[in-house]
């Protein structure tokens, strides 16, 4: 199916069918219930989800492949945030245009900093790529404040111009909404069955597509010559160099393309929500996406995905819960011990969601260095087993590194 | 005149003189033997040759072109491979996919953005990989993660990724260090083998005695940086000056 092996096929399904049901998915729980408070299907939730995806995704190519790690990929995010709000400041609130300039203009950039970044490797290289993403901030926040609004950050205002869409800005009073020939990005439609209410956003749909064509992208890209010769750089650069291949441009191919899928990302958040600010360039969310990665299974096609669904769910519903919430849980035990458990529990949740996170991330990389992948993977073998017990060593053969 | 023609070629390294006025005649079709005792500079000749090392002085001509200033993926492309002490492949990826990756880079060059279409649609590639695993007898093996692989088998393996692209000369640099008798035997035969089928020129730096005389038709001898003495294998063995790089004065 699309020139994809059978396996690839299916897991693209798998996505397609998770991303399209995710209003139903991620909202298990009935409104008023108790339990309504881990719902994630909201729009707001799920585009991060999709959003942070697609960041991950092509952050993979570039770590997961090459095994270069960059830890200044955010920069490209807000460079695409910066040029997407700008494109709706000028010319048009379709979220095409946008988008598109987004991705071109951290593509450029990407290439700059390849280009200067990867003269060196492993943890200089890291550096190197760290310390533009930092510069690229300071000057956002201080220097360049006439494009980026500074502190306040980059927003939209009545008077922009917008060329395309004079006539229409003019006829109304408000800030007109990003859209995509007309259909509104943040207009959701509800549809309630019982006491679940489930809801359809646009802006949600929109980036659920436009992840599942990044997703087949990045198959493509894993299966490709290309992807092959990114995997040869990872194992052994020398035995390239000496087989009359020029490391070189391959990996700076394999930044500039995570460095647009990072400002395609960007231009898709500032598409959702029309403004940018500096912080998205900040270096906790380059390593955000660095933790997405190793959680979910660097190398592997779907890990990134899994990875930042699993750190934005966390970072938005298990800093939700408070210490209110942990007292009527365990209400049922006797006082004084109901007491000790939500003063062990406390430190795990709400602010403390990080620590929660932080474990989580030890636990996964010394169990499970393959990440949740390969937890997947270890249960899947588990039940084969389980099956037949003589099938267990043809099982092994079977799970290839790379899915 | 031969494939690889080298000339007053001078290394130094601090205070050290790794290289004096090497000169070198490598003639085509030809298997040429580098010997020499310890830290006789046979490795920093070699890295001269592939484009690691740059040579302070002199020149290094393979078929009439110069070698130096180009970087060793450049060089490769003209024709020379190079095959490592301890085996250098891709031991991360399958046996078939590290043979694949030199096929690529004899079609396409140095560098070819072909992102898109998938590995297996590469029909002409696969062929050529099957074909070559096929004459290194490692088809059986083609699934295997390269670094599960034996060491005899990597030596193998690595061999026929570097025949795969055709080249004019290969480079072997002490290719059976730290083998079982055994597997030296089988290398030997391997490389013998390589010679009678192919139009191929072997320059081979060995430390074992053994596989230089039962491969090479020319010695030569280095000692402390410099060529002592550059003949047959016949001559070499009771040629004093050797006896006396490899043995002391006393001897």
């Amino acid at each position: 199916m699309l020139g994809l092996q059978k396996k690839d096929a299916s897991l693209l399904l798998l996505v397609f069918a998770l991303t399209m049901l995710a209003p139903f998915i991620l909202n298990p729980f009935p409104e008023g219930s108790g339990w309504a408070q881990f719902n994630a299907g909201y729009p707001d939730l799920m585009q991060r989800f999709v959003i942070f995806g697609i960041f991950a995704i092509g952050f993979n190519i570039l770590f997961g492949l090459t095994g270069y790690l960059s830890f200044g990929h955010a920069a490209f995010l807000g460079v695409g945030s910066y040029s997407a709000v700008w494109m709706f400041k000028l010319l048009s609130m379709n979220v095409i245009p946008a988008i598109a300039l987004a991705v071109i203009t951290s593509g450029l950039f990407a290439l700059l900093i390849g280009f200067i970044s990867l003269r060196r490797s492993g943890i200089y290289f890291s550096i190197l790529t760290l310390a533009f993403a930092q510069m690229s901030f300071a000057l956002a926040y201080s220097v360049l404040t006439p494009i980026t609004g500074g502190e306040t950050g980059l927003q939209l205002a009545l008077d922009d111009p917008r060329i395309l869409d004079s006539i229409s800005a003019a006829a109304g009073g408000n800030i007109p909404v990003p859209s995509l020939f007309g259909i509104e990005m943040r207009d959701s439609s509800e549809w309630s069955v019982g006491s679940w209410v489930f809801t359809f956003n646009n802006g949600y749909y929109f980036a659920a597509f436009i992840m599942l064509c990044s997703f087949y992208l990045s198959i493509r890209i894993f299966r490709s010559p290309f992807g092959l010769m990114l995997r040869a750089v990872k194992s052994n650069q020398q035995r390239l160099n000496y087989t009359g291949l020029n490391t070189r441009p391959y990996t700076l191919a394999a930044f500039v393309i995570s460095g647009m899928y990072a400002g395609l990302a960007g231009g898709l958040m500032a598409a959702m929500d029309p403004l940018a600010g500096a912080e998205r360039m900040f270096w906790t969310a380059s390593g955000e996406v660095v933790l997405m990665t190793i959680l979910g299974g660097v190398g592997t096609l779907i890990g990134p995905v899994l990875g930042a669904g699993m750190i934005k769910y966390m970072e938005n519903i298990l800093s939700k819960i408070n210490s209110d919430i942990l007292h009527t849980w365990f209400a049922f035990l006797p006082d004084g011990l109901e007491d000790f458990i939500v003063t062990i529990i406390y430190p795990f949740i709400g602010k403390g969601w990080h620590l929660t996170l932080g474990l989580l991330f030890m636990m996964v990389v010394i169990f499970l260095p393959g990440g949740l992948v390969e937890g997947g993977q270890k249960i899947a073998k588990l039940f084969k087993r389980g099956k037949k017990d003589d099938d267990g060593a043809k099982a092994a053969d079977a799970t290839t590194p790379a899915e | 005149m031969g494939i690889l023609d080298v000339k007053n070629v001078n290394k130094r390294f601090g205070g050290l003189q790794a290289l004096g006025d090497v000169n070198l005649n490598v003639a085509e079709n030809s298997v040429h033997a580098i010997i020499g005792p310890n830290g006789a500079g046979k490795s920093t000749l070699l890295n001269c040759l592939v484009g690691k090392l740059i040579p302070d002085t002199g020149s290094v001509m393979f078929d009439g072109q110069s070698v130096l200033g180009r970087k060793p993926f450049e060089i490769n492309q003209m024709g020379i491979s190079r095959v490592f002490q301890t085996p250098e492949i891709f031991g991360d990826l399958s046996v078939l996919e590290n043979m694949m990756i030199p096929c690529f880079a004899k079609r396409d060059g140095a560098f070819e953005l072909n992102a898109i279409s998938s590995v297996g649609s590469q029909t002409d590639i696969v062929e050529r990989a099957e074909q070559m695993l096929e004459e290194m007898n490692m088809a059986d093996k083609r699934h295997m993660h390269a670094a599960a692989l034996s060491r005899g088998d990597k030596r193998r393996l690595e061999i026929g990724m570097c025949l795969s692209q055709e080249p004019r000369l290969l480079l072997l640099d002490e290719p059976t260090a730290g083998m079982a008798r055994a597997d030296t035997n089988n290398t030997i035969d391997l490389l013998k083998q390589i010679k009678e089928e192919r139009d191929i020129t072997i320059a081979i730096i060995e430390h074992d005695m053994h596989v230089v005389f039962s491969l090479a038709e020319r010695i030569t001898v280095l000692a402390q940086g410099t060529p002592l003495v550059e003949d047959t294998p016949e001559n070499i063995k009771g040629h004093p000056k050797v006896r006396e790089a490899y043995l002391g004065e006393s001897a």
